[in-house]
This record gives structure tokens, C-alpha cells and sequence, in this order.
């Protein structure tokens, strides 16, 4: 863990909400090693009343041009602020915080699941899982068509499986109403996004005897342990998302009461 | 740097600077970004008796520049922490002081014996103002006469340095603080947080699980200047100020406002790396002011 100011590379608009923002440190320094599921603490520049930091999973990492990706939902000021930043723009940075997905020893047919902008880590995971040799495949749902985000991205890890509230894109519903889980055997499902999304998906995956990892959201102050406010209620009792977490095996969960 | 040290009571800090009990876990959180030994002293997580597991999610809510929590003392207990953060935190290299608190007066002087005992540990924060409990607390807090009783009880088997923590929910806190300095307190902190609440307008529902909850960060900083002030003008002991110090300016501000030590607390969150930011920042002011020692400012607010 660490505070580092990085420097905005580009602010992409994906649609009337979400940002993709890409940085780099602004030092220039390689970026340490960074693990699918593993988010940031971005400090809120110039805005008084926007006190704590916003926690944003990591979406990639292109090793390459040494840059942190970050998709970014317009929900509030804090998060206003950090879409209007330009190109050239400094971003202080807490990070890499929090544990991450497990990544399987041996190939098994695996499925990751993302709702709206709860899918920014699956594109990190999907990359992991390719380096290892594996094929993922991904679902990813939305209200309407726009919210779909990166899908090109996505395709290159693995099939892509969709499904829209509206049916304006992909099958209509939710994705837990997808006919790939019928059609299709996985060992292993990732879900990332809206909680009501996820408790359907880990029932759904309990149900079938999938094993079944869940990224939670909760809120946060500090995002390293400290604060005690984003606690999850677990069969340990309550455990902190930012250290414990923010990835849970649904098995470790209340949910499935 | 001896231009820097304060003694609390028989308690010697390297520099005034402390970390906020609640606010710094038990120091490890921050070993990564911090040279924990640069800090005059860190005040642990709020330790009981027996473990709690503290209040409902959500415990926290975002507010114009701080935020209120509930998190309602949840630590795993003295007998724990005895035996298995003690022995990892009494290497660090600045003085760790324990904020104890409880349900009972039994529970305090319990829990306060088992830590009397502990070598590296030379100092207690007694917390008779955490808001987020439901019985004991902040309500030792909110009278002369209990919380004298408390600290008097405490004070009969604690030889060692008693801060005992002060809650602004009052109606005088100079009040309170010279009950506790007349039962044997060694020194005072203040402010705990604010009582406070926040609703969420849309579901028409409390952002707190508890409803109520503390209030901290920079927003609550004048209150607390005040409080410190008016608790100088009233008590001998030595007063560790805290509310809502984000920067070194605050820091000195607290100690004109009378505070010989201070604790930075909501701002850790912010920045991990802020409170040897403010050692740096104290001694530069002090150079920039011919200031011999930081004790000489203590309460030198000009009228």
C-alpha cells in the first residue's frame, strides 16, 4: 500500500454516466503488482464538501504504458469531480488495497458476472485468467443497451453473454435469466455489481453447487482497515471489506440465509 | 528533537503529535506508509473488557467535510489484545496508549488492571464519551459525578498516566474536566465526536444503522478550538487536543487554544501520511518563529 500522485492520461466518456479513466504515476515509476478484485482510494480535488476519498475497483492494468484504468459512475459530487478531470490532470491514489479474486491452479470452465460498472474488475480478472490458459466466459447485464460497457474489450478474453432489463441488447432480464446457465456447465462464477445482482447469483450458484466469489461494495472511510466502518457480516463475524475483502467466497456470506 | 518533547504527566512524547483512538487501529494499519516511530505516541482502537462486535452496517455516513460513524466499539476485547497486538505493537518506536471503555465502572477497572501491568505501555486514554454505545460511555461522560466516580475508581489501581477523554455533549465541558482533574486525572483529551445524524431524503430512511451517531472531521474544528480553550482557562492538567486537525496550521491553532499535546484523528483516512506531516510542520513554524519549544506556545493566544 502506498500514496501516489498519478497523472490523468485520458478521460474516455462510455456513456451519458461512466468514464473510463486511464492513469499513470507521476513519477513515472513502474507500477507495483497488482491483483484482479484489488481497488483504489481516489482523494476529491477542489471540493470542500466531498470529505473522504471514493473507492474504485481497479478495471486493468496495461503493463505496457504502465497505466491504471478506472471505470468511474457519476453517482454524486465526489465522483462528478473525478469525471470532469482532463488529460494532464493530477490524481492522488491510495492503492493496491484489498485481497483479490482466486485465480484457479488447473483450467475449469469459469463465468464472471457484472452488473452496470460492477464489471470494471472482471475485465482485469478475464485478462488474468487468459494469461493462465483458461477461456472465460463473461455475462454482463445492464438496464438498457448503453449501460453494456467495454464490451470489445471484454471479447478479446472470452464469449460474451448479455442480457438487458429492456431487451434492447443481449437476451432480456436479468442475467441469472440467461440461457447460458442452462445451456452451460461452469465451475467457478465471479460476480461483481449491484447486491441484489449478486445475492441472486451466489443463490443461483449455491443452488448448483458452483463455487462462487462475490466483490462487495460496502462504504468506506479509510479503506485500509482502520476506520471499521465498511463491515460485512460474515460467519466470522463482522469483518472489514477493504482488508478482509473486498472479495468474499459466498460460503463466508449471510446471504444465503 | 527536545524542542519538540511534551511530558503528560509522567508521560514523555517525543513530539505532540498523536494519532486518535478509533482512528489508527492499532498503528500496524499505517506501518506501510508511515515511520510510526516519528509519532509522539498512538492512541489504539477502543479496547473492553470482553469483545464486541460493534453496531450494524451502515456505521458511516459522508458529510460536509467530515463524517459520522457508529461503529460502537467493536474490538476484540483486553485478553486479546494483551496477548496478541500488544506483543507486536510495544516494538514500535513511540509510546502506545490504550483508550479503555466499558459498560460499568467494574468493567474499566477491570479491564484498566489487566493493562497496568504491560511494560511498554505507559499510558491509559479512559473513554467516557464514545457516542455509539448503548449503555456506559458517553454517559460517565455527561455528569460531574459519574465521571469522577469512574475516573476515581480507575485512578485507585492505575499508577501509571491517565488521560481520561472528554465528550462535548455537554453542557460545560470545563465542568466536566474539573471533576475528572479533581478525581486524578493526569490529563485530559477533547473533543470525542459530535452527537449527529444524517437521512437519506429519497428512502426517507436514518444513513445510520444506529441513527445517531459521531460527528468528526474538519467541520467539528472550531467547536473544538473553543472547547479546548475554555477547558485551559479552567483545569491545571494538561489537555491533548483533537477535532478535526488536518494540517499543521490546526495543529498550532490547538495548541494556542491551550493543548500540550494533539491527537490527529478523521484525517488519517484522508491521508495516511498527515500526522509526520505535521511534526515537520510544527518545527518549521517554531524555526520560523523563534520559538525555543513547542511547550512556550502552549496557550499563548494573544488576547
Amino acid at each position: 500500500m502506498k500514496v501516489l500522485d498519478f497523472t490523468v492520461r485520458s478521460n474516455e466518456s462510455l456513456n451519458d454516466k461512466n468514464h473510463l479513466i486511464k492513469v499513470v504515476p507521476a513519477n513515472n515509476e513502474p507500477l507495483p503488482e497488482i491483483f484482479p478484485g484489488q481497488f483504489v482510494q481516489i482523494l476529491v480535488n477542489n471540493s470542500p464538501d466531498v470529505f473522504l476519498r471514493r473507492p474504485v475497483s481497479v478495471n486493468f492494468t496495461d503493463v505496457i504504458n504502465n497505466e491504471l484504468w478506472m471505470l468511474i459512475k457519476r453517482v454524486g459530487e465526489g465522483t462528478e469531480k473525478i469525471c470532469d478531470l482532463s488529460t494532464g490532470d493530477n490524481m492522488n491514489l491510495i492503492f493496491p488495497l484489498g485481497n483479490s479474486f482466486s485465480i484457479p491452479d488447473k483450467n475449469i470452465n469459469t463465468l464472471l458476472i457484472g452488473g452496470g460498472v460492477g464489471t470494471a474488475p472482471l475485465l482485469f480478472l478475464g485478462k488474468k485468467l487468459t494469461e493462465k490458459g483458461f477461456k472465460p466466459n463473461f455475462l454482463l447485464g445492464g438496464r438498457t443497451k448503453t449501460d453494456i460497457l467495454q464490451l470489445s474489450d471484454f471479447e478479446q478474453f472470452g464469449d460474451v453473454y448479455c442480457t438487458t432489463e429492456d431487451g434492447s441488447f443481449g437476451e432480456k432480464g436479468f442475467v441469472t435469466d440467461h440461457s447460458v446457465l442452462q445451456n452451460k456447465n461452469y465451475d467457478f462464477i465471479y460476480t461483481c455489481g449491484p447486491k441484489p445482482m449478486m445475492v441472486s447469483v451466489a443463490k443461483y450458484a449455491n443452488a448448483n453447487g458452483i463455487e462462487c466469489e462475490a466483490s462487495l461494495e460496502n462504504l468506506m472511510a479509510c479503506g485500509f482497515g482502520a476506520c471499521l466502518c465498511c463491515v460485512e457480516k460474515t460467519v466470522r463475524g463482522n469483518v472489514c471489506t477493504c482488508t478482509e475483502g473486498p472479495v468474499f467466497n459466498i460460503k463466508e456470506l449471510t446471504w444465503l440465509d | 528533537m527536545a524542542r519538540l518533547e511534551v511530558k503528560i504527566g509522567d508521560l514523555k512524547l517525543k513530539n505532540p503529535v498523536t494519532t486518535a483512538s478509533g482512528t489508527f487501529g492499532y498503528g500496524t494499519e499505517y506501518k506501510d506508509f508511515i515511520d510510526l516511530g516519528c509519532l509522539g505516541g498512538i492512541f489504539v482502537k477502543g479496547t473492553t473488557l470482553e469483545p464486541r462486535q460493534g453496531n450494524e452496517y451502515p456505521r458511516m455516513a459522508e458529510t460536509p467535510s467530515g463524517m459520522l460513524n457508529s461503529v460502537g466499539l467493536q474490538n476484540k476485547g483486553v485478553d486479546y489484545f494483551v496477548e496478541h497486538l500488544y506483543p507486536v505493537i510495544k516494538e514500535y518506536d513511540t509510546n502506545i496508549i490504550v483508550n479503555v471503555s466499558g459498560s460499568t465502572i467494574e468493567d474499566y477497572v477491570e479491564c484498566a488492571e489487566k493493562l497496568a501491568d504491560l511494560d511498554k505501555m505507559p499510558a491509559i486514554e479512559l473513554n467516557i464519551s464514545c457516542p455509539n454505545v448503548k449503555e456506559g460511555g458517553m454517559s460517565f461522560g455527561v455528569s460531574c459525578e459519574s465521571a469522577a466516580k469512574v475516573t476515581r475508581a480507575v485512578r485507585d489501581v492505575f499508577p501509571k498516566a491517565m488521560i481520561v477523554k472528554l465528550s462535548p455533549n455537554v453542557t460545560s465541558i470545563s465542568d466536566i474536566a474539573l471533576a475528572v482533574e479533581g478525581a486524578g486525572a493526569d490529563a485530559v483529551s477533547l473533543v470525542n465526536t459530535f452527537l449527529g445524524m444524517a437521512i437519506d431524503i429519497e428512502t426517507k430512511k436514518p444513513k445510520l444503522s444506529t441513527i445517531t451517531g459521531g460527528l468528526s472531521g474538519p467541520c467539528i474544528k472550531p467547536i473544538a478550538v473553543r472547547m479546548v480553550w475554555e477547558v485551559y482557562n479552567a483545569v491545571k492538567v494538561p489537555i491533548i487536543g483533537m477535532g478535526g486537525i488536518s494540517n499543521w496550521q490546526d495543529a498550532i491553532e490547538f495548541i494556542l487554544a491551550g493543548s500540550s499535546a494533539i491527537q490527529v484523528g478523521t484525517y488519517n483516512f484522508i491521508d495516511p501520511t498527515i500526522s509526520v506531516k505535521i511534526v515537520k510542520g510544527i518545527e518549521e513554524y517554531l524555526d520560523r518563529h523563534n520559538i525555543a519549544s513547542v511547550g512556550d506556545l502552549v496557550g499563548q493566544m494573544c488576547k
